[in-house]
């Protein structure tokens, strides 16, 4: 039996309250046909005997207490998958918008997804060599992981998003098995254009599932965004058993919306504003990644996010880093002084890194090497502070070193052009170089063994500009 | 038992409420739906029921039943436990795996504990025996090092009236039998329910007097903990606490390690079933899986089965204590499961305190912390619980509400500091910002076991560390080269306390563990050459001559370059920096 409800007992923000409804069950999604014909989606969200309340995605906008007929439909809000879904785009609620028509379904599945078993995961081991040196050395990204990109606004994160899918390599499989799952949250027009025509330009336009929530696009069907991506994502990994990178940007927009959605709900606003439960939320989204027994496919997600005024420690980046498996974290400073990626080294980590490298996966060194950088790089930042203070005239001769260091490491090592794909042995090269700059004595996380083998004595030998050379001469496998 | 059920009323996330009943009572366990999701009774007023439901909601209606089960949220009690890994609510995931698959779906219901296991069990007791609540009847080998010992449930007491054969029993067999004072016959089975949130109760309490020997530097030298004690490892996102917990669970001297992954990564939690499962208890020769109990319940599970997850860990860890083993439970972390209380908090629409959180934050966690100790048992064996919780403060800001309320609570901190994090010192405990109550509780031990010489050393080198402190706010100034020779000795060795003591590296083969007694002999090293260089100075010799010897290099490999096995080779590092050290003065 169907029934349609007309009119509504009450609408606030983007929320709409309809009463005497029967046998409504906990997010069940409604159609709402107004009376000039335009059908609304929604998805019930509260239930108080039969007095339920709705959640229209595509807002409130001209509806009014009778112009309404609600039907429900019986069903959670689930997503038509089939392999036909790659190289498609989807709004930010999963419906198709590139003018082909719906998806013929080979399944549906619930966007919320069921949590996977801890005890079914498998721990990700496999690095993806991005070709980048700051990220391939010192935060490598694991297939599997979650690693997001802690940027700001104006910064070259989606630069840097989109070198990763172009020169992604995942260290053991063939190509044809990779795909990329993009899901856009009240990102800018031009943004959107820019990612899709980065893909096209890449070749991989045919392997990407694309879903759009532009910054004009109504902010409840962003709350959806993330997770219908995330459900394609999975069923692209565990039922067609490919590697799927998933990108999600802007995440900002995406605990923006779920704030503004939770004001208008009248709940209790924690830290910021934002709704207590943001953290469940933002965890529900990202713990969906990773690989599971019984599939050879994989998630890894890349999500960006833009920190309000640059700050860590803003509820969104502050909770992300602490689900995420590390963070790559840009930096202004660095950007302003012309380094491509900016990537702040010291606050990136990877923390899947440790169990993905050295023998077997990268190369034995590898490991000791990103300590040694790491700890020398710390040591920059002291002698620079100093040096601000004193000037770098009145420093000791070894914090002296520490300052070339640190500019030769910026400059050779985290710079590199935006076409530029190394691979991971060579920027492991480029790091011994570099320390080769310091005195032998001053190197204390790395053993006498790899020492005598990698540090270079001669100082005059070291040169980088056959690096710079290299950059300019260096083919693209793309 | 199946009498009580009323019907849903509304419905808000993981929150659920009845109208018009005085079927449930408080904190009563309910099922709800007719998938029977696992439910807690959280509030009851004239006219609504308020239910807590541990997995999702979605697909519940009004009208759907809820059944009571007439007795508070429990846990199953039984061998089987150890080498396992379970949810907030002690369901088994690795048997949901085989039932449901890779996903957890909704409403799983699976025994906890494996029914048809047969168990070598041995009785203890004969008829005409007198038991009373918390006596042991009967044991069996749980794994190759844990036997497991099974007690009266501690209401009960009386005299035994039958008494089965020593043979193989499942889980829900009746193996002795006894008679209360009023009549009643009690069947004792091998399995007994225990509610969550009510601590066990024991015999007495004893001092928290004998350490818990973690084998990392900074935490056994500088922060002891004491069995029985409470730590909190606070620290922003990627400061180490999970690898800090790791640590601890690996290494640490207790019988028995409950792992409570409370609201944090999947990924993790495969990490530590994969590396236990591989790694070897040097101890028992055995898979530290033999002796660790894994609770899992990730960000991503339902949220109320997280505020569960804390006591249902707490609850197996007492269970072992009250057999008279020593059990340190790692909490990581108890952050997730504050905001666990605040997310339920809001959907009641309860008037919130600081940042949101419910004012009985600082009760609650408190209840947690209290329910450390170690104990006298009620069958006079000794046993304790060590609780030691990760905390994960906001914005890395330790002033806030979870941090400040676990600091009243604890009596020891380890403070984890970012920048320590970045320069990649691990463990990046701040010397100056932890501490330990334990010192005075613990000391009597240290001067018993190691010599008076231990806790001399170890102030040193604290006295050391904090005149390096002062000293660094004027080098931030002017710059070390202005500083007099003395004070830069002070700099160096403190440079070597830091790289070559308090820094230890966990994936290092020898240094991811270190005795007690090479820990001692690292500090007498590194005290040796200062004295030794002090002496020289004072001679006028300048310190530059001397750190030209390398010797400072050489006390922060020492970690490396001397293996445990071998603490005679400190004698020799010793002599070997005396014999450079008397070229200056030749």
């Amino acid at each position: 039996m169907i029934l349609d409800y007309v009119g509504v007992k009450e609408i606030n923000g983007s929320l709409i309250v309809l009463d005497d409804v029967e046998d409504a069950f906990f997010e069940e999604m409604v159609d709402i046909r107004l009376d000039n014909g335009t059908i609304r989606h929604g998805r019930i969200v509260q239930i108080e005997g039969k007095r339920v309340v709705v959640q229209v995605f595509e807002g409130t906008k001209s509806i009014s207490l009778d112009n309404t007929r609600t039907r429900l439909k019986a069903r959670p809000m689930e997503l038509a998958l089939s392999p036909e879904i790659l190289g498609r785009v989807f709004s930010g609620a999963g419906d198709p918008i590139d003018g082909f028509g719906e998806v013929y379904p080979e399944k549906r599945a619930n966007i919320n997804g069921t949590p996977m078993n801890p005890v079914s995961r498998i721990y990700p081991r496999n690095y993806i060599n991005t070709g980048i040196s700051t990220i391939d050395t010192l935060t490598t990204l694991i297939r599997g992981q979650k690693l997001p990109i802690f940027s700001g606004s104006g910064m070259k994160h989606n630069e840097l998003a989109v070198q990763i899918v172009r020169q992604a390599k995942i260290s053991d499989t063939e190509d044809n098995n990779f795909c990329v799952v993009f899901a856009a949250m009240g990102v800018k027009n031009d943004v959107a254009d820019y990612f899709r025509r980065s893909f096209d330009e890449s070749g991989v336009l045919s392997r990407v599932v694309m879903f759009l929530n532009l910054a004009n696009d109504p902010i409840i069907e962003r709350t959806l965004t993330p997770r219908c991506a995330l459900t394609a994502a999975e069923y692209l990994a565990f039922e067609l058993n490919m590697h799927v990178l998933v990108i999600m940007t802007d995440m900002t927009s995406y605990a923006e919306a779920l704030r503004e959605f939770s004001s208008s709900k009248g709940e209790i606003p924690g830290r910021k504003g934002f709704p207590g439960y943001l953290y469940s939320d933002l965890a529900s989204l990202y713990e969906r990644a990773g690989m599971v027994k019984g599939s050879t496919g994989s998630v890894t997600q890349i999500p960006i996010l833009t920190m309000p005024n640059d700050d860590i420690t803003h509820p969104v980046p502050d909770l992300t880093g602490y689900i995420t498996e590390g963070q790559i974290v840009l930096d202004r400073q660095l950007e302003g002084q012309g380094i491509y990626p900016p990537v702040s080294v010291l606050p990136s980590l990877s923390r899947l890194m440790k169990d993905g490298i050295g023998e077997g996966y990268t190369r034995s060194d590898h490991q000791a090497l990103a300590n040694q950088l790491f700890a020398a790089y710390a040591r920059v930042q002291d002698a620079r502070s100093l040096a601000s203070v004193i000037g770098e005239e009145e420093l000791s001769p070894t914090d002296k070193k520490y300052m070339q260091f640190g500019k030769l490491f910026e400059q050779y090592f985290v710079n590199q052009g935006y076409t530029e794909n190394r691979m991971v042995e060579q920027s492991i090269d480029l790091g011994w170089k570099l320390l080769s700059t310091l005195p032998r004595t001053e190197l204390d996380r790395v053993d006498d063994a790899l020492l005598d083998e990698h540090y270079i004595d001669d100082p005059d030998s070291i040169r980088f500009d056959d690096f710079e050379k290299a950059e300019s001469s260096e083919d693209n496998d793309d | 038992m199946a009498a009580n059920k009323d019907v849903i009323y509304g419905i808000n996330g993981p929150v659920v409420t009845v109208k018009n009943t005085r079927t449930f009572s408080m904190m009563e366990m309910v099922y709800v739906g007719e998938s029977r999701l696992v439910g807690e009774i959280i509030g009851i007023n004239d006219k609504f029921t308020t239910v807590q439901v541990y997995e999702e909601t979605t697909g519940l209606k009004p009208g759907d039943p809820i059944y009571g089960t007439g007795g508070p949220m429990n846990v199953l009690l039984g061998p089987g436990i150890i080498d396992n890994i379970f949810d907030g609510i002690e369901r088994p995931l690795k048997a949901i795996e085989e039932k449901s698959g890779s996903f957890i779906s909704r409403g799983a219901s699976v025994s906890s504990l494996d029914l048809e296991k047969l168990w070598d069990v041995k009785i203890k007791v004969k008829k005409g025996d007198r038991l009373e609540g918390g006596m042991i009847y009967a044991t069996c080998p749980e794994t190759q090092i844990i036997e497991h010992r099974f007690m009266v449930p501690p209401t009960i007491s009386g005299t035994v009236t039958k008494v089965e054969k020593d043979g193989k029993y499942r889980l829900e067999d009746t193996i002795v039998t006894i008679e209360d004072k009023n009549g009643n016959e009690h069947e004792l089975k091998l399995c007994q329910r225990w509610p969550i949130r009510q601590a066990r109760p024991n015999a007495q309490r004893l001092p928290a007097d004998i350490p818990l020997i973690t084998g990392q530097r900074v935490m056994d030298t500088m922060f002891p903990i004491a069995k029985g004690g409470t730590a909190a490892i606070p620290g922003g996102f990627g400061t180490g606490k999970t690898m800090n917990q790791h640590q601890l669970a690996k290494w640490c001297d207790a019988d028995i390690i409950v792992y409570v992954g409370c609201g944090e990564r999947g990924n993790e939690m495969s990490q530590v079933l994969d590396e236990f499962s591989e790694l070897i208890d040097p101890k028992s020769g055995r898979p530290m899986t033999d002796r660790t109990v894994l609770i899992a319940n990730t960000s991503n599970m339902p949220v109320a089965a997280r505020e569960a997850s804390i006591y249902t860990g707490l609850t197996l860890a007492e269970y072992y204590r009250d057999m008279g083993y020593h059990v340190a439970i790692m909490a990581d972390s108890t952050s997730r499961w504050a905001e666990a209380l605040r997310e339920i908090s809001g959907r009641l629409e309860e008037m919130p305190a600081e940042e949101g959180f419910p004012a009985y934050l600082p009760s609650r966690l408190s209840e947690f912390y209290e329910r450390a100790g170690r104990i006298k048992t009620l069958s006079g064996d000794e046993g304790s619980v060590t609780i030691i919780g990760a905390v994960s403060p906001q914005g890395s800001d330790f002033s806030e509400p979870v941090t400040q309320n676990t600091k009243r609570f604890t009596r020891c901190f380890w403070a984890l500091d970012k920048s320590l994090a970045y320069a990649r010192h691990y463990p990046a405990i701040n010397w100056m910002d932890s501490y330990s109550e334990y010192f005075t509780d613990l000391d009597p031990w240290f001067r018993k076991n190691l010599g008076e010489d231990f806790i001399k050393y170890r102030n040193k080198i604290t006295a050391l560390l904090h005149e390096e402190s002062a000293l660094m706010e004027i080098v931030k100034l002017i710059g070390s080269d202005v500083l007099p020779d003395e004070q830069k000795l002070v700099i160096e060795t403190a440079k070597a306390i830091r790289v070559g003591f308090l820094q230890q590296n966990a994936f290092h083969a020898d240094d991811t563990f270190v005795p007690l007694e090479k820990q001692k002999l690292m500090m007498k090293a590194i005290l040796h050459l200062y004295n030794k260089a002090k002496h020289i100075i004072a001679a006028a010799i300048p310190i530059s001559r001397i750190t030209e010897l390398g010797l400072f290099e050489k006390l922060a490999k020492m970690k490396y370059d001397i293996p445990n096995s071998k603490p005679e080779m400190f004698d020799e590092l010793i002599a070997d920096m005396d014999k450079s050290l008397a070229t200056l003065t030749e």
